[in-house]
């Protein structure tokens, strides 16, 4: 390889001695500029490693001379963003549930609080908007076991249902077929007679044995006509929405060996406010009582 | 080595140093012509803000606002919203064909006149004149020794460039904000960082383009130029030295017998002193020729003192330039060619087009959207029930209400998510004035197994005040299985 290093004429450069198919490159320094911004960047760098953490250490590292972090920076901002939210947050929390429908500006701060919530915390079980999965209601329909009001969501939400809260709702249905408090055919006979109540019995079924056994043993809880008693979490049996099923299969596996959904309070988890919120966006869903 | 051939002269560099273009003062028709431009240009730029217009309470009464907050372009009595965006498209090749057009015919009489970088440099270099004095006097001060004379004269200039600089782009904020609620702000220290971040964005570049880069700017940075040629032809009019009557240049006695050994151009440079981007006409059509004819008025000055003909130098086309050199008898200006007639066709139907645009405007704007989870929700009657939301652009002043029902297969009943009133055949929503309303409604079709297929519904909106009515098809999502048992 030629390795000549030329002088050229018209430049007054040296060329870089490489010749390729008889073309030289001229040796052309870089400007002197650019060198000296090199030359400031390095001055810059002294006075960064000075100023800012820098080197770090076995047990530990150079805070720097501003003791700048930029954790605490964030912490910082999320506690400015906090301090911010706070002011509506209290007042969502102070507020009662009609005032808050009538001031829009709160009403939309609680929507957008109880929004994000509900799809951080309920959608897993409840679907998103509320749809609802098979064993977990749904939130957006205008069927109700505890209670559609916004107020009773709210009880709903803090204490959940059938869990260690001592405030949690609690119901417990007996197990009529699996601990032999009616036999199997009473049992058919039931659900035939509930499924009448509903008027969802179309082959005209003589459901008179059905309606004896359920004065007996149902009507405490489900009432005279089958329409449930939120006190006690006891379905409105008339409902075209049942959460375990509506078939006569469902009601007959539901008096044998009754499901009995848990849902956890939300007390330990949210602030007072958000599950304000919580139940207004839940109310809003299309149920809302 | 002896592939390099050394240049007459020495050294070549691959950059040119910028050569100082010191423009003279002239008087005549290109320069009335331009300062006339010049007052009406800025005249419209800096009052426009300041005109106001009522659009009743509640609105901005600015006649040109560009509300970038609020995403509202208010145009006198016209108020454009963000889904008007195709009319700014329509807008801009509007422009673009017009300067084609106007350059086929007259070649580049926007660079010369109503270009803002010709305006503004024109203005400085005026400032210029006023504090500095002409062209001789400028260039004998840049080449002396610094004195307090022109320390004193050259701070006066950069500082009446800094306020003029300063007042535009100033100005320029006032197109995006109130103008006198800004103007207040800004002396108070109440405006936004952003009206004082771009009054200093374009104070800055202001003074820089027009103070400092000036021809630069044309020569260098802007792409027209660069593509104007394709609009040129012979038949266009440019500024143009008449050649076969100047040559051969040079100073001397003209009235001599027998006839002089010169042309009518007396080599005096008066064309190429009083250009603006420092270039010599009489070398014939070139890329740095705004076509502003300021050297057709420094000729005729000359011509006039020297008795010779006027228009030396004049505004005329390649075409006929050519046939008067060989001495033939020239056809006059074509204005109507081809190349003119397409683009005054595209120009007629972008026009058309446009205005139909505008009158067909929609001013109120319905879209039906189906909630995707969940898609449906049985209720405890045994009804199916979808959610929409209708989404209402109204771009009246005035509120809208909508009569709102439906046309569907099965029997369904409508409710606005919230509300108090039982589910009705019809339900009536309001959209404020200048606003989107979003109204999220429920349809609960009754149960008998209709619903459990899917159907194809129609909303049907009515507007109570202008009877108009409006039609979006939508889809209903039945359950798949019939409900109630």
């Amino acid at each position: 390889m030629p390795t000549k290093i030329e002088k050229d004429v018209i430049s007054g450069r040296e060329t870089t001695g490489q010749v390729w198919d008889g073309l030289r490159e001229l040796n052309t320094p870089i400007p002197r500029w650019w060198l000296y911004t090199f030359i400031a960047t390095c001055v810059w760098s002294v006075g960064y490693v000075v100023v800012y953490p820098s080197v770090p250490g076995l047990f530990g590292y150079y805070h720097g001379a501003i003791n700048y972090s930029t954790r605490v920076e964030v912490n910082g901002q999320v506690a400015s963003i906090a301090a911010i939210r706070a002011r509506s947050m209290d007042r969502i929390e102070a507020t009662p549930f009609a005032q808050i429908a009538s001031d829009p500006k709160l009403m939309a701060v609680a929507m957008a609080a109880g929004k994000i919530t509900f799809a951080n915390n309920c959608q897993p079980c409840h679907g998103a908007g509320g749809g609802g999965r098979p064993g977990f209601p749904t939130l957006a329909s205008d069927s109700w076991i505890w209670g559609g009001k916004l107020e009773d969501i709210q009880t709903s939400v803090q204490h959940g249902i059938r869990n260690e809260d001592p405030d949690a709702r609690m119901s417990q249905m007996p197990r009529f077929g699996v601990d032999g408090l009616l036999k199997p055919v009473e049992i058919a006979a039931v659900a035939d007679y509930v499924l009448a109540l509903r008027g969802a019995n179309k082959d005209g079924t003589d459901v008179t044995a059905g309606g004896k056994l359920y004065a007996e043993n149902c009507v405490a809880c489900h009432g005279e006509k089958g329409e449930g008693k939120r006190e006690v979490g006891a379905p409105n049996l008339r409902s075209a929405v049942n959460l375990y099923g509506t078939s006569k299969d469902a009601i007959i596996a539901q008096i044998s060996a009754p499901r009995q959904g848990v849902m956890p309070g939300w007390n330990a988890r949210l602030d007072a406010a958000t599950i304000k919120s919580v139940a207004i966006y839940v109310h809003s869903l299309g149920g809302g009582e | 080595m002896n592939e390099y051939v050394t240049p007459p002269g020495g050294e070549v560099s691959l950059y040119g140093d910028r050569v100082r273009v010191y423009p003279r003062a002239v008087q005549g028709i290109a320069r009335n012509f331009k300062w006339a431009l010049l007052i009406f240009c800025l005249a419209v730029y800096y009052i426009l803000p300041w005109v106001r217009w009522n659009r009743g309470p509640g609105n901005p009464n600015q006649a040109v606002l560009l509300d970038i907050s609020t995403e509202r372009f208010y145009f006198f009595g016209i108020t454009f919203w963000p889904q008007d965006i195709v009319l700014l498209t329509g807008g801009l090749i509007l422009a673009a064909v017009g300067l084609f057009l106007i350059t086929s015919l007259f070649g580049r009489i926007w660079c010369g006149y109503a270009c803002p970088q010709t305006v503004w440099t024109d203005l400085f270099m005026l400032v210029e004149r006023w504090i500095e004095g002409d062209r001789n006097a400028r260039m004998r001060r840049d080449a002396g020794p610094t004195s307090l004379d022109k320390v004193w004269r050259k701070l006066a200039k950069h500082s009446v460039w800094l306020g003029v600089a300063f007042w535009t782009g100033g100005g320029w904020i006032m197109y995006y904000v109130d103008a006198p609620t800004v103007v207040g702000d800004f002396w108070t220290g109440q405006a936004s960082y952003g009206v004082y971040g771009f009054t200093f964005l374009f104070t800055a570049t202001t003074y820089v383009l027009a103070g400092w880069a000036r021809e630069q700017v044309c020569t260098y940075m802007c792409p027209w130029p660069r593509f104007q040629s394709a609009m040129l032809d012979e038949q266009t009019l440019i500024v143009t030295y008449q050649g076969w009557r100047g040559e051969p240049r040079g100073r001397g006695k003209r009235d001599v017998v027998p006839a002089p050994a010169f042309g009518d151009c007396i080599d005096c440079h008066a064309c190429v002193h009083v250009c603006p981007t420092g270039i010599d006409i009489r070398d014939g059509v070139q890329l740095e020729c705004i076509g502003c004819g300021l050297c057709v008025d420094a000729c005729n000055e000359i011509m006039t003192r020297t008795s010779q003909p006027l228009w030396l130098i004049k505004w005329d086309t390649l075409a006929r330039q050519a046939g008067l050199a060989k001495g033939e008898l020239v056809e006059p200006i074509k204005l109507i060619r081809p190349r003119t007639l397409i683009y005054l066709a595209v120009l007629g139907i972008a026009v058309a087009a446009m205005g139909i645009g505008l009158a067909m405007r929609s001013l109120l704007e319905v879209s039906v959207q189906h909630e995707r989870a969940p898609l449906f929700v049985r209720l405890h009657d045994g009804s199916l029930r979808n959610a929409y939301t209708l989404k209402l652009v109204n771009k009246y002043t005035h509120d809208v209400s909508f009569t709102v029902t439906v046309e569907a297969a099965m029997r369904a009943k409508l409710q606005v998510a919230g509300s108090t009133d039982a589910p009705a055949d019809a339900i009536t929503i309001l959209v404020p004035a200048d606003s989107v309303g979003a109204y999220r409604v429920f349809l609960d079709a009754a149960p008998g197994g209709v619903e459990a297929k899917n159907a194809e519904i129609t909303f049907l909106l009515r507007d109570t005040t202008d009877n108009i009515l409006i039609k979006r098809s939508a889809n209903f999502i039945g359950a798949g299985k019939p409900g109630g048992g």
